[in-house]
């Protein structure tokens, strides 16, 4: 198999004494769309740091597409594409220009580049704003702009630290639907997010980084079936007195028309609709609790992502 | 990156920095214009006509060089240490370095920015000093190799400024304490020769007297130090210069945690 980026032994520690990684062994295979989740200050944007060459790594070994960056660390770079957490654009530049821009950091002569900026900024919503002062627009169009200019040098691997944060809901499922059309297309993603939920919806693989170590590295799906336990949420049509016998087990009022019901792995949805037909029992609605990977991501470092160390 | 990559790197890089000065021109171009309007309305026309002669030539005539020279020192200096001290504080300058633009090429580019505005303040300087008197060019040659190596040498300068600087307090540091004083020190607005020995042999630690007597030498014809010497002085201030700046832009902690 061949990998977008693997690292070995990957290790940081900052000159004021903090270890941001330790030993970090990550395999992101070619065309994967990968989560790299953690709390905050766990070491994720370090990884990305170490990646994009704005931080030093003490030891180990990056490979980037197979290029070691020790070797040849422009043409790692040149297969990546950045999208930082903060913004880092200058606020009195036009997206055009700092689109276009960075084509030509990346040696994309100025017709293609200006080609190109046009092609992306028009798929991210933004060529009616190129010639807006970047600093004037929304938060959702900065991060968008943030997008494109890590785009436009059509690179193998993008990375994406919190693409989604304080972005509205709406632009961020459509930023969810850009960014697996962009991995359809071949390009491999790597993903930090706080939006467990997000993760969940777009990753095939996952890495769980906590304290600078790597507690978790496997698919979505594994991960989820290691969830014993998942809590459903149920609307109920009519108001309920009691919980009928052969639900009590599981099952728990919390108030009259909502009941919450816990069901095993090995359990089936189908069973408890049977019951709850049986009572009478109507339903409206149903949904889970909580998110799956979040309870997964609890149990591994302690507490939820929004929590910092 | 191929050459022709690196080229466009460094085209994109330069385009972008002429065309940073040139928006904010109010800033950049019109400010070195009046200070040097008044510096020649004071000492060349109001003081300069008492003084006399300097070294043979109208006070005028003597002061113009070293203006222009000043203009240029001052504006490749401010360029480069404002622009990437503004990318550093900003943020924006992790664009450039994520990229895979070798890092000589960004100093490269950096630089031609700092020389292209001083350059341009240079050129606005000595018209405007056309108001005042009649230029006599001695050597073009000598003109041009100087205020390009020195705006050369002072965007280096800026470059390694912006590097270690914290705050912007930090930007406005050096320029007050260190290049003002010895650009006054450096023979601007008299000869040497008018020095006691002990004040003479201090003078000539100064690099800018170097070049400023160089320059006024491409004008004038006359110097109070070996045109090799300056010559010799400048090169070997870029070649340290540039090295400090890479190893700087490689290895700082200051860019790269």
């Amino acid at each position: 198999m061949e990998f977008a980026l693997k690292t070995t032994q990957l290790s940081k520690t900052y000159g004021n004494g903090v270890t941001a990684l330790q030993n970090v062994d990550l395999a992101v295979p070619q065309g994967d769309f990968y989560a790299l989740l953690g709390p905050n200050g766990a070491g994720k944007s370090t990884v990305i740091g170490v990646l994009g060459s704005l931080v030093i790594k003490t030891s180990g070994r990056v490979e980037v597409f197979g290029v070691d960056i020790d070797n040849n660390f422009p043409q790692a770079k040149s297969f990546l594409g950045v999208v930082p957490q903060e913004f880092n654009f200058n606020i009195f530049e036009t997206p055009l220009q700092i689109v276009r821009n960075q084509a030509g950091y990346y040696g994309i002569d100025r017709r293609t580049a200006l080609a190109r900026t046009e092609q992306y900024l028009t798929l991210l919503g933004l060529w009616e704003k190129r010639n807006d002062q970047a600093g004037q627009l929304s938060g959702g169009m900065k991060r968008r702009l943030m997008i494109a200019r890590a785009l436009v040098h059509e690179p193998r691997l993008l990375i994406l630290d919190e693409p989604t944060a304080g972005v509205d809901i709406e632009i961020r499922r459509s930023m969810w639907d850009f960014l697996r059309e962009i991995n359809r297309s071949g390009t491999t993603i790597i993903l930090t997010t706080h939006y467990l939920e997000e993760a969940e919806h777009l990753c095939r693989n996952i890495g769980i980084i906590d304290s600078g170590k790597l507690v978790e590295n496997t698919s979505m799906r594994e991960l989820l079936r290691q969830l014993h336990l998942e809590t459903y949420v149920l609307d109920l049509e009519q108001p309920l007195a009691t919980i009928p016998v052969g639900l009590d087990r599981a099952a728990r009022l919390i108030d009259p028309t909502t009941l919450e019901i816990d069901i095993k792995q090995e359990e089936h949805l189908n069973d408890f609709y049977r019951l709850l037909s049986d009572n009478g029992i109507r339903v409206n609605s149903m949904r889970n609790k909580a998110n799956r990977l979040e309870e997964l991501f609890i149990s591994r470092v302690g507490h939820s992502p929004l929590e910092g160390k | 990156m191929t050459p022709r990559e690196q080229w466009i790197a460094y085209a994109t890089i330069v385009i972008k920095e002429i065309t940073r000065f040139m928006r904010i021109w109010q800033q950049t171009l019109v400010p070195p214009a009046i200070s040097t309007l008044l510096y020649f309305v004071i000492f060349g026309s109001l003081i300069g006509k008492r003084i006399g002669q300097m070294d043979g030539f109208d006070y005028m005539d003597f002061l113009v060089p070293g203006l222009i020279l000043m203009a240029v020192i001052n504006a490749s200096y401010q360029n480069v240490v404002g622009s990437f001290f503004g990318a550093k504080w900003g943020k924006s300058l992790e664009e450039l370095l994520v990229s895979p633009t070798p890092n000589s090429i960004i100093l490269l580019a950096y630089v031609t920015g700092g020389v292209a505005r001083g350059l341009l303040v240079g050129l606005i300087v000595t018209g405007i000093s056309l108001l005042f008197t009649d230029l006599n060019v001695f050597s073009i040659g000598i003109l041009i190799s100087v205020a390009v190596l020195t705006a050369i040498l002072f965007a280096l300068g800026g470059f390694i400024n912006a590097i270690f600087a914290k705050t912007f307090d930090d930007v406005s540091m050096v320029p007050t304490f260190v290049l003002l004083p010895l650009t006054y020190l450096g023979g601007v607005f008299y000869s040497i020769h008018l020095l006691g020995d002990f004040w003479q042999q201090l003078s000539k630690a100064n690099p800018i007297l170097y070049m400023v007597n160089a320059f006024r030498y491409g004008f004038l014809g006359i110097s109070d130090v070996s045109l090799s010497v300056s010559f010799a002085m400048i090169g070997f201030f870029i070649v340290c210069f540039f090295a400090l700046s890479l190893y700087l832009l490689t290895h700082s902690k200051r860019l790269r945690a």
